[in-house]
């Protein structure tokens, strides 16, 4: 086997399975959170001296899609805290089982205090996900500027887990509602970092399953995923819960090579499939909106409510769930027909997904380097004067603007398209070897990896 | 293992309460300096509120301590009337600011950049209460003089080549001093001034283009170099954005701006074009003063009145002849 467990380290060990470090990390992250909420709603209208904005939208979003997501997989979900307050509602308790969550005779009980309804079975993919995330994308630019639109952005994404978490059980609104946790699951797939069981006979012979119906250890995986059953990152949330209570040390954090879910036989979900292509669009369309040379559309995107919005919205919306899936489903039919495979068309459509997964995750990447060292250099005054009151906490609130290394970061970005290029084509042609269609079928699919790619070179570095 | 656990629950709540307490506590010490000494105003563009409040008060003799910020673009602030220099307001920045006002009164604030196409209705007033007299502006020249600066003041006679003080000084014809005395000359046009030197015995030789020069002499002798380089910079600062700096009256600012400029903020009357010798050579400097005093009731010039001291205002009458008359600077 090509992986390491990292839990043979005992520092690392040591991190992962007691709940306090985590939740020191968590509780890091809620008081940010709060800090942001208030920032965003009493601090300065400007966006770029608004701590929230700056935090979120530049800093936040290119490292997670620069850094935790390529490299760390879901581990950001690990210790996001918009979800919280309502998970620690929905269990009665912060750290662990309490004695209210146990039985008369004392015994613990595995549930927690509020049980919770089951996700409806027909809404337990990735497509009311995909909507949400198409829903915030419409209105982003509006968003992504105005510091008070963030914040109750921001204020609905906790309060919506909460209520999810009082209804439903367990981690029910970050695995089928949250508009970037189907982003993240995706392109984790391309993570050198995974949990899964070490032997999975072992699970079998596990009676009580207490991975997925919690033990006095912890509690049953929040992610409503059996351990032994996982396959890909797509669905594990990374909250190490698994770790603590399986009582034969059965689960492993492993370092693995670079998209190992990618290999997996087999066809894909279509929502996959359409959750990577509406990325794609997006990220394309992004990209036009905010880094092209056409101002009129820029300011389209950000005149919300308006017509002009309303005819950017539609276009967003044929490009990112009509144009972007159209042209997909065109390579892989044409591939199809000239290669004669035997899988149905949506077999082969679906079977594609992985090469999706390194475009768009480099893709996201090569957009985020554009505008984080552009405006990286905001951060600074923001932290000092967090509410643009004429604080100095970090002596930096004279700081200017000033952009970073803009005279690499068009090679930086090109390489990594050019990597993502290359990493979906080898996919490609792997995939239609294994379909049986060769080159025939490859070379369509092909073709489409360069459209997004040039698309973005030619957005990004000109 | 459980007993302890359940030991470490309240630890952990509490940590939970420190956690939100923070951004709590942040918000509370914000606030509490709210609450404090300074009066934060608020800059946006007149489009989107101007400035926020617009109406502030203060006590003679103490500091009025204003914390400036701007929510959109560049601003400048300052007080109509006085020595004061201008303050920048970059978007986002905190820009702390003390008055003190020695004497009762309502004085005017700004905006000195030109941030929109309605940057001129950016303003406010401080309303200083207190000890002392307040000061009693002057009485205007074109109400002292009993002129009608909304009556059409068309030039009857027009120069057949443009008028140069340099040259009138050169024809060697000696004036009245009567109409070399700028208290006399502020009602006077240069129209009127030309009749009233045509009309002089010394000039029945000259040609009327020599007569117009001697008027431009005229003119000229009763302002000081230092009057007219004082308008040239304020022109420039708060006029050419609208006139232009040629004075033709086409610039930037006086061009619709649609959809930004709304029907009600729009210029319903196109700037003066103070190189046109029919608009100009009619007008008498009270009567340019005037305009400039009141502003253009409806047409889009703005009210000067309360931001340019009585020096100022003729400074800029001054330096306007210079579109009219060669060799004026």
């Amino acid at each position: 086997m090509n992986r390491v467990n990292l839990l043979q380290n005992r520092a690392l060990r040591a991190l992962l399975i007691p709940r306090w470090p985590q939740l020191g990390v968590q509780l890091a992250a809620l008081a940010g959170l709060g800090i942001l909420i208030a920032v965003g709603l009493v601090g300065s209208p400007v966006g770029n001296r608004n701590l929230a904005i700056v935090v979120v939208w530049i800093a936040w979003w290119a490292l997670l899609m620069l850094m935790l997501v390529p490299f760390f997989g879901r581990l950001w979900c690990s210790v996001c805290p918009i979800p919280l307050p309502g998970e620690w509602l929905q269990r009665g308790a912060v750290l662990g089982p309490t004695a209210s969550s146990r039985g008369s005779s004392g015994e613990a009980r595995a549930q927690p205090r509020r049980r919770g309804l089951r996700w409806p079975s027909r809404l337990r993919n990735l497509w009311l996900q995909n909507a949400t995330f198409v829903g915030l994308a419409l209105t982003s630019l509006a968003i992504l500027t105005q510091p008070r639109t963030t914040a109750w952005v921001l204020i609905v994404l906790v309060g919506s887990a909460i209520v999810v978490s009082l209804v439903f059980e367990r981690r029910s609104f970050c695995r089928f509602l949250c508009p970037v946790g189907g982003v993240i699951g995706l392109y984790s797939q391309g993570a050198p970092l995974e949990v899964r069981v070490v032997d999975r006979d072992l699970c079998t012979r596990h009676i009580e399953k207490t991975c997925y119906t919690g033990s006095d250890q912890g509690y049953g995986c929040p992610w409503q995923v059996f351990p032994a059953t996982l396959r890909t990152n797509v669905s594990c949330g990374t909250c190490f819960e698994c770790l603590r209570t399986c009582p034969y040390d059965n689960v492993a954090v492993n370092l693995r090579p670079f998209g190992e879910d990618l290999f997996l036989p087999g066809p894909r979900r279509l929502d996959e499939t359409f959750k990577a292509l509406v990325l794609l669009g997006s990220v394309v369309t992004y990209a036009a909106v905010m880094l092209g040379p056409w101002g009129e559309l820029k300011a389209a995107a950000a005149a919300v409510g308006t017509t002009a919005w309303l005819v950017y919205a539609g276009t967003f919306l044929v490009v990112t769930l009509a144009i972007a899936p159209g042209l997909y489903w065109i390579a892989t039919s044409v591939g199809r027909a000239f290669s004669r495979v035997r899988a149905t068309s949506a077999q082969v459509l679906s079977a594609f997904t992985p090469a999706l997964v390194p475009l768009g995750i480099t893709a996201w990447g090569a957009f985020s380097v554009s505008f984080l060292l552009a405006n990286l250099s905001y951060l600074w005054p923001a932290l000092s004067d967090p509410f643009a009151s004429g604080w100095n906490l970090l002596g930096a609130a004279g700081v200017g603007w000033s952009p970073y290394a803009s005279g690499v970061a068009p090679a930086l970005q090109l390489a990594i398209l050019l990597v993502g290029l290359t990493w979906a084509g080898a996919h490609v042609r792997r995939i239609a070897d294994e379909l049986g269609g060769g080159l025939r079928l490859a070379l369509p699919v092909l073709a489409f990896t360069l459209v997004p790619t040039l698309g973005l070179m030619w957005l990004l570095v000109g | 293992m459980a007993p302890r656990r359940l030991s470490r629950e309240p630890l952990a709540r509490a940590a939970v309460g420190l956690a939100l307490g923070l951004p709590l506590g942040l918000f509370l010490i914000w606030g509490a300096g709210q609450l404090g000494g300074a009066q934060l105003l608020r800059a946006r563009t007149a489009e989107a509120g101007g400035w926020s409040p617009d109406a502030l008060t203060a006590r003679v003799g103490e500091t009025l301590h204003l914390r400036l910020t701007s929510e959109d673009v560049l601003h400048g602030f300052a007080i109509g009337q006085s020595d004061q220099p201008a303050i920048e307001v970059p978007p986002g920045e905190i820009v702390d600011v003390e008055l003190t006002f020695n004497r009762p009164g309502r004085y005017v604030f700004y905006c000195t950049r030109w941030c929109g196409p309605n940057h001129w209705r950016m303003r406010g007033t401080i309303e200083v209460e207190g000890e002392g007299a307040t000061e009693t502006p002057p009485l205007p020249a074109y109400v002292a003089l009993g002129i009608d600066i909304d009556a059409p003041h068309p030039a009857a006679v027009a120069p057949s080549r443009r008028p140069s003080a340099e040259r009138g000084a050169a024809v060697g014809v000696e004036i009245p001093a009567r109409l070399l005395s700028r208290e006399s000359n502020l009602g006077l046009s240069p129209v009127e001034l030309w009749q009233a030197l045509r009309a002089e015995p010394g000039t029945r030789d000259l040609a009327d283009s020599q007569v117009w020069d001697l008027a431009a002499w005229a003119m000229r002798a009763t302002v000081t170099d230092e009057m007219v380089a004082e308008g040239q910079t304020l022109f420039a600062e708060n006029c050419a954005a609208c006139h232009g700096r040629d004075g033709a009256g086409e610039a930037a600012a006086a061009r619709p701006t649609p959809p930004a400029t709304t029907a009600s903020h729009a210029h319903s009357k196109e700037p003066v074009d103070f190189t046109d010798p029919q608009a100009m050579l009619g007008a008498s400097p009270a009567l340019l003063q005037g305009k400039i005093l009141r502003g253009g009731m409806g047409t889009g010039m703005p009210y000067w009145g309360p931001i340019f001291t009585e020096d100022q205002m003729w400074a800029l009458v001054s330096y306007l002849w210079n579109f009219q008359f060669e060799g004026w600077l």
